[in-house]
């Protein structure tokens, strides 16, 4: 077997294979975190919880109602974008003209309800979901076996990451956008309805954490907690890869997720607290982040 | 400042006599929890930051002085010196980095960075790991006080409380305090009068770290426990609960804000999961309707119409 400083190329393939896959997960969340930011200057603290949300409807809705994983992959982040808006309208909407540290605190509080009804209701045990059919099993990429699911996982979240990248930078809605970040007094002058610009962009960044959670439930187990022990790292891919910045937290994201894999291999110990060091040190660097404006 | 004299005054008196009705240890926990929330506040209410990674000084110090009493044979004083010492070190660590960048981004960083203690915490050998430092013993005060003793312990645990207080509403009401506050309503204009702004945000960063290390130290002397509940950012969204519940920038609102949060952890511990909901419920409701806490609400009903 050929050996890459000394660590055996099978071992090292697989572990860069989990980064990329958790990478994927940063990479979605930590999007969904930056359009949040940049729109509405809210740190979305109840992001874990909502993603955790989507992958716990998709456990539901297949356990008690027979929805498939297909089906729930539309329906769970819809419901969720729904339950988000919903939380903007109620909430939020009123927290605007407040300290932005105050969005982060009610965020917080909301994730601490949702997480903690879930956890009453289910315990913390976490509930298997089985991988659909069509994407059991594996390929055989010749150097390693690469389970099909996984394959799905990374493919559609660089999809779906290019697609909103796509929709941000390049078409009039993200025009809108981009100016309701800039000056949203300013596009209302111009007869854009902003507020409901900002409702629909907070559904769409809940959405994308569902829509993670669900793409997460055959990876991990479904469980209350899957969220909160995730968010925190997704915080530090946001801060290193520039806060708000749309392609600094996809490529940030799924490059951490590698950096990750590759310390399990070499160094296991650290692959926790790696992304913690490389935030400190851009921090030095860069406090802006790498993608990031200095404001 | 003679109306806070005599509250602090009847508090104290109040806290005196406590442990003739109350259960000590439940009133020593208040008392840490307690001081955490004013070293807190000294951060948040006075100087403006909102630092969400405040369980990394207050369970790094309670590591640090179980390890010292522990394992290495100091005196109860001598520990809690060494655990405020390395609250301190950290927290111009942690604050050096963090002040760089202001409002959102600050509160992300400190959170980040207290993450990377709690995984250090995880990995550590002499923190014990998932198991913690158990069976820290209580000692002797200066080689002489038993505090194994339960009330002796109280009142120990009373005294570095008023210290703690008393350093705390000294750095408040000092020129210190006013340049702190200064910052908090309008830091360009501070800049603009000369003050070295960063300078006295690092200080206050310390000072807060400092004090809240003091607060995990004699918990863990308290509870003769350090484990990883005290590093995990759910502590650090505790600290904040407790400081927003009973009003922040309030002199004696943390101390209410604790009361709270601690008696309803200890009285509806029966409850289960339902406290996290409530506790999330009641940080959902200070944030949209109660944002000047208990205490900053009192005080607005006390005050004469038309003083402001």
């Amino acid at each position: 077997m050929t050996e890459i400083f000394g660590v055996p190329t099978q071992a090292l393939f697989g572990q860069l294979l989990v980064g990329l896959i958790n990478g994927s997960f940063y990479a979605v969340l930590s999007l969904g975190l930056a359009i949040i930011f940049g729109l509405l200057n809210i740190i979305n603290f109840a992001h874990g919880a909502l993603y955790m949300m989507g992958a716990f409807l998709a456990w539901i809705g297949l356990t008690y109602f027979g929805i498939n994983y297909w089906l729930a992959l539309v329906l769970a982040p819809l419901a969720v974008g729904i339950f988000g808006m919903l939380l903007e309208r109620l909430m939020l909407k009123r927290l605007y003209h407040l300290d932005h540290l105050y969005g982060l605190l009610l965020t917080f509080g909301l994730a601490l309800i949702i997480e903690g009804l879930f956890r009453y209701f289910y315990g913390i045990s976490g509930q298997p979901y089985t991988v659909p059919e069509a994407l059991g099993g594996a390929w055989n990429l010749g150097f390693m076996f690469l389970p099909k699911y996984r394959g799905w996982v990374i493919a559609i979240s660089l999809v779906v990451c290019l697609a909103t990248w796509f929709v941000i930078e390049r078409t009039k809605l993200g025009a809108y956008l981009r100016a309701g970040t800039e000056n949203p007094k300013l596009l209302q002058a111009f007869g854009v309805n902003v507020p409901l610009l900002i409702t629909l962009t907070y559904g769409y960044g809940v959405a994308l954490a569902a829509f993670a959670g669900v793409l997460a439930a055959p990876v991990f187990s479904v469980n209350p907690v899957m969220g909160s022990n995730l968010i925190i790292v997704v915080f530090a891919v946001v801060v290193i890869g520039g806060m708000g910045s749309i392609l600094g937290s996809i490529v940030t994201g799924l490059g951490l997720g590698l950096v990750e894999g590759v310390t399990r291999v070499y160094y296991p110990e650290a692959s926790a607290v790696v992304v913690f060091v490389i935030m400190v040190i851009v921090l030095l660097v860069r406090p802006a982040g790498l993608f990031g404006r200095e404001k | 400042m003679k109306r806070d004299y005599v509250i602090m005054l009847v508090l104290l008196a109040a806290l005196i006599v406590a442990p003739m009705f109350v259960y000590p240890v439940f009133l020593m926990k208040l008392l840490c929890f307690a001081l955490f929330a004013c070293a807190f506040n000294l951060l948040l209410g006075y100087t403006g930051l909102l630092s969400f990674g405040h369980a990394a000084f207050f369970g790094g110090a309670a590591y640090v002085t179980g390890h010292a009493v522990r394992n290495l044979g100091f005196t109860p004083e001598l520990g809690l010196l060494a655990g405020m010492a390395t609250a301190a070190m950290l927290g111009f660590v942690v604050g050096s980095l963090a002040i760089r960048r202001a409002g959102i981004y600050f509160a992300m960083i400190t959170l980040a960075l207290a993450q990377m203690i709690y995984f250090l915490a995880l990995q550590f050998r002499f923190t014990g790991g998932e198991d913690g430092l158990q069976g820290v013993p209580r000692g002797h005060l200066f080689g002489i006080i038993d505090l194994s003793q339960i009330n002796t312990m109280y009142f120990f645990v009373l005294v570095v409380f008023c210290i703690g207080f008393w350093i705390i509403y000294r750095a408040i009401h000092s020129p210190f305090g006013q340049v702190l506050k200064a910052i908090r309503e309008n830091e360009p204009r501070a800049i603009s009068l000369g003050y070295d702004v960063d300078k006295y945000k690092l200080v206050a960063f310390v000072l807060s770290a400092a004090l809240s290390g003091l607060a995990g130290s004699t918990k863990t002397l308290v509870f003769q426990l350090a484990s990883l509940t005290d590093v995990h950012w759910h502590m650090s969204g505790e600290v904040v609960l407790m400081t927003l519940l009973g009003g922040m920038g309030t002199v004696f609102g943390p101390i209410a804000g604790a009361a709270i949060v601690v008696g309803l952890q200890n009285y509806a511990s029966g409850l289960g999961e339902w406290v996290t909901v409530i506790t999330g419920a009641i940080f959902v409701l200070c944030v949209l309707a109660f944002r000047r806490g208990v205490v900053g609400e009192l005080a607005a009903l006390f005050r004469k119409p038309g003083s402001r």
